[in-house]
């Protein structure tokens, strides 16, 4: 079970080498010779973008004429003019995405938790189609997000929507609701296509964690007479807990950068738009290249501080380890 | 109570189930009618109408949006995974001084959120000329592939057992070699595995897609089907639509279930990517 968390965020150590150090040069040579075309890809591609879209937050770029801007520090930041705050971050709009972000990442997240946990445990018990059901709750994880998002939509459909005839059918409401555009439900639409397409990923990690628990613990609990949900919490529940740690913090990671679902199932909406679709649509609907860069780069450190501590934590796991 | 019990778990292991197939079984229900009957819900098939199939590739050009999605994805897998087998070489079998600083800042790029780079590449792409094409689309999904191939392949690559190297190093192999005749054949099915993630990230790729591309031609499916529209305003959509998420997916749907036990062991390994 170690070995799973220490698989997600680090990795075992090398095997030893013994041989005669000229030998041990030429390979270090060869090694670096090897990672050197996928270092500068990489610092083309991903580098550079980057840090052209730090320098773009401080200025005036347009998007139809990129080569034409100037520098005007934190400007579109904050900025003050005629006794009045103006800028990024006295925008209600991008506090209202950061909020429904982090709102769409709190609530997902748990969910799907949760539910993983429940399919995990199920699938954990060997009976016969087990494996037929696990490749059938793979298949929402393999739908391309656009795809699922318009899916939904149909189903969601105010009028002609399948979800809306099911639970008038059953008599939960009496009135078709507007799932999407409705302030009240278009974030829980939102957390819900999510639900659906991630638990499987979820629960596959946590099925993964559970398949490597010895089973003697379980034999001496039986034997006791230990009840089975006392059992879960006190043994299963500590024992999977670093790998559940890690499958959370990677979901939460990824959350935290939804784009394509909100785009496709609600579009621009305040209501449910995210940090990522607010900053496209300053980039490229409005043009503004130096707003749109100022929320990538909000965006960028919120994640990279996310990320930063989940190393952290990986780290103090490994030398736990060793 | 045990027969209630196995009752219970039946009853929770079909909710299951159909918890995950019910929107794909309505996608597919939905495809296959059209016009007026849609209109209604309808549960259960009820004729077998190919209207909208033949209509989603004849009002759009959704083959070219195939076809383009098909050359992105296998080229950004065959660079991938070159790069990465090289990489991760050198990431797995040897020691040197920054190698795990490297390898953290890599692990750190694949967890980048595309929009932080999205001006970035926007410009770069552009001053290449490649705004609007498909080389385009490919040096922008690299980004997103390579650092999750180059990290899966490492930790595959430091599983295997030192001795198969040092036989080859003994008889004077070069580090080239030793990749090509001792390495390549034993990963293979990882290669296989990783190549099978890959392709599916930049399968499903949207953000870049719909930003770095103005035509429809040169459009890969994602953006297609996501801006796809009904042949007039008063005509609902859904169908075609429908129509066209079944073509996508159902591939996709072969694929995950012939290679479901590899896609698991891929993902258990890489941990990254939902």
């Amino acid at each position: 079970m170690r070995r799973a968390v220490a698989h997600n965020t680090a990795l075992p150590p090398l095997p030893q080498q013994e041989l005669p150090s000229s030998l041990t040069r030429s390979r270090v040579w060869a090694a670096w010779g090897f990672a050197v075309p996928t270092l500068l890809v990489l610092i083309l591609i991903a580098g550079w973008p980057l840090a052209r879209t730090i320098w773009f937050s401080f200025t005036d770029a347009d998007l139809n004429n990129l080569d034409d801007y100037k520098f005007i520090g934190l400007e579109n930041y904050l900025v003050k003019y005629d006794d009045e705050w103006l800028g990024l971050l006295t925008d209600p709009d991008w506090w209202r995405s950061v909020w429904n972000t982090v709102w769409f990442a709190l609530v997902s997240v748990s969910i799907e938790t949760l539910l993983g946990m429940v399919v995990a445990l199920t699938l954990n018990v060997s009976f016969a189609g087990r494996g037929i059901v696990r490749a059938i709750i793979l298949i929402p994880w393999a739908i391309p997000t656009v795809v699922s998002a318009k899916m939904w939509n149909w189903m969601l459909h105010d009028q002609f929507g399948v979800i809306n005839d099911m639970l008038q059918g059953v008599g939960l409401i009496a009135t078709p609701i507007t799932w999407t555009a409705n302030p009240d439900t278009a974030l829980w639409s939102v957390v819900m296509v999510d639900v659906w397409k991630t638990t499987p990923f979820m629960a596959l990690l946590i099925l993964t964690a559970l398949q490597m628990l010895p089973q003697d613990i379980y034999e001496a609990a039986r034997v006791d007479g230990v009840h089975p949900v006392r059992v879960f919490f006190r043994v299963t529940l500590p024992l999977i807990r670093p790998a559940l740690l890690v499958a959370v913090i990677f979901r939460g990671l990824d959350a935290l950068r939804v784009f394509d679902l909100i785009y496709v199932l609600t579009a621009n909406s305040r209501d449910t738009m995210s940090m990522s679709v607010y900053a496209r649509q300053q980039l490229v609907d409005f043009q503004d290249v130096g707003v749109g860069s100022a929320a990538s780069t909000l965006i960028f450190l919120i994640i990279a501080l996310a990320v930063i501590v989940t190393i952290a934590v990986g780290r103090v796991r490994l030398s736990e380890d060793a | 109570m045990a027969l209630l019990t196995r009752v219970g778990f039946w009853i929770l292991v079909s909710a299951i189930a159909l918890f995950a197939l019910f929107p794909f079984y309505y996608a597919v229900l939905s495809s296959l009618r059209s016009g007026a009957e849609l209109f209604t819900v309808a549960y259960f098939p009820e004729r077998f109408d190919v209207s909208n199939y033949i209509a989603v590739f004849q009002r759009q050009p959704f083959g070219r949006n195939i076809l383009n999605s098909i050359l992105v994805a296998g080229i950004v897998v065959t660079l991938s995974l070159t790069l990465g087998v090289m990489a991760a070489y050198a990431f797995g079998r040897v020691a040197f001084r920054g190698r795990s600083i490297l390898l953290m800042t890599i692990l750190g790029v694949s967890m980048f959120p595309q929009v932080a780079v999205l001006s970035g590449m926007f410009e770069l792409i552009r001053s290449f000329g490649l705004y609007n094409t498909l080389p385009g689309l490919i040096v922008s999904n690299l980004m997103l592939t390579l650092p999750f191939t180059v990290w899966v392949l490492t930790s595959f690559m430091r599983e295997l057992p030192k001795e198969i190297e040092e036989a080859a190093i003994v008889d004077g192999a070069t580090p080239g070699t030793i990749i090509r005749r001792v390495f390549l054949p034993l990963m293979a099915p990882a290669a296989v595995t990783t190549g099978l993630l890959t392709f599916i990230i930049s399968w499903n790729e949207f953000l870049f897609a719909l930003t770095f591309t103005l035509t429809n031609e040169r459009r890969t499916v994602p953006p297609a089907i996501a801006l796809m529209t009904g042949s007039s305003a008063y005509e609902l959509p859904w169908g075609t639509i429908m129509a066209a998420s079944v073509i996508v997916t159902l591939p996709i749907i072969m694929l995950v279930l012939v290679c479901q036990r590899r896609i698991v062991a891929g993902l258990t390994a890489g941990g990254v990517k939902g």
